[in-house]
């Protein structure tokens, strides 16, 4: 019976997620720790890229959350904390990146995209409608074959079934 | 106005080949293999050095290193290393050429590196370096942007950071990059 459940409690343990912030780490004011936690999740660890600091296992994720704390504790405001690490990394640090003249491309490059791909269509649709491809009409020399060639079909190239 | 409108169907038969062209200009761009997607540019090039003061490794003699020592009118490299760092060993014998054979003035940055691991290092692969700061917390680290060692970082005499070498030092770098900017900059 202990072994089962021991068993069970490290099933759990393994399906509980890993948490990268360890109590050492964590700020006794509740409120402090609360904009530390936000922050950590818009702050990109430089080593492991896709990971936030705020769930990133590696050395330096642990380094800048410290950091994070130790200007909060400082007094620094939230932009200012950015600001600091947007010094130091570029902006490439943060989630989401300021909008500014080399990010456009980043901001509106989609954007433009979707809306050259419209034009092209609905240009296609306009010039469609504008000159549609009309069927020149069959002269009454051509109607009066037609009619001829259809009765010569009727009468005598059908074979009985 | 016909004969516009004549070049511009022309005209548009190469639309598709134009799209394709940038496609795989892109291509060779995106899967060109020594580039390297997860290299970050350095935010800190053309910047002044940040201010520091390390003390010298644990149990070695020297002076250590502070931001001071980089604005001495003298073209420096700044080189972060650390014992565990496998690539650092790569890039060492190059550090040692540039230092006696080029007579480069180098410094050394020891990032988180515990003192008698990192004293066993020089003792085994030689000293390159000038001087010598510490840096056991990492913080200096940050403050000049560094997120994966080696790094290394070329100072001009006004203690100005002028290129950051990401990863080790190779034959390539060392004779295409390095030595031409150390010698442009000494001008």
């Amino acid at each position: 019976m202990r072994a089962l459940a021991l068993a069970l409690g490290m099933f759990v343990a393994v399906l509980a997620p890993a948490w990268a912030v360890q109590p050492d780490e964590m700020l006794d004011d509740p409120v402090l720790e609360a904009r530390a936690r936000d922050l950590s999740r818009e702050i990109r660890c430089l080593v492991c890229q896709n990971e936030p600091i705020d769930s990133s296992n590696a050395d330096l994720a642990r380094d800048l959350r410290l950091l994070v704390r130790e200007r909060l504790m400082a007094g620094d405001s939230d932009d200012a904390v950015k600001a600091y690490l947007v010094a130091r990394y570029g902006d490439f640090v943060l989630f989401e990146p300021p909008v500014k003249p080399a990010t456009y491309a980043l901001w509106f490059g989609p954007a433009l995209i979707v809306l050259l791909g419209a034009g092209g269509v609905g240009l296609y649709y306009a010039r469609r409608r504008r000159n549609p491809s009309v069927v020149d009409p069959l002269t009454v020399e051509e109607r009066r074959r037609l009619e001829r060639l259809l009765a010569e079909t009727d009468g005598t190239e059908s074979k009985p079934r | 106005m016909a004969t516009g409108i004549a070049l511009n169907r022309r005209m548009a038969y190469l639309l598709p080949l134009a799209a394709f062209a940038a496609l795989v200009a892109y291509f060779v761009w995106g899967l060109n293999p020594s580039r390297d997607p997860r290299a970050i540019p350095s935010a800190m090039i053309d910047r002044p050095v940040p201010e520091f003061a390390l003390p010298p490794i644990e149990g070695l003699d020297g002076p250590g290193l502070s931001a001071s020592d980089l604005r001495t009118g003298e073209v420096t490299l700044v080189n972060f290393f650390a014992s565990w760092c496998v690539p650092c060993r790569v890039e060492h014998p190059f550090l040692l050429e540039l230092a006696t054979r080029d007579k480069v003035r180098l410094f050394g940055i020891n990032y988180k590196n515990k003192p008698a691991e990192a004293r066993a290092w020089l003792a085994e692969l030689g000293n390159p370096y000038g001087r010598l700061g510490a840096d056991t917390t990492g913080r200096v680290g940050i403050d000049w942007g560094v997120y994966g060692l080696p790094e290394t970082f070329i100072v001009d005499g006004n203690g100005r950071i002028r290129y950051r070498q990401l990863g080790p030092i190779d034959q390539q770098t060392l004779e295409q990059t390095i030595r031409p900017l150390i010698r442009e900059l000494s001008k």
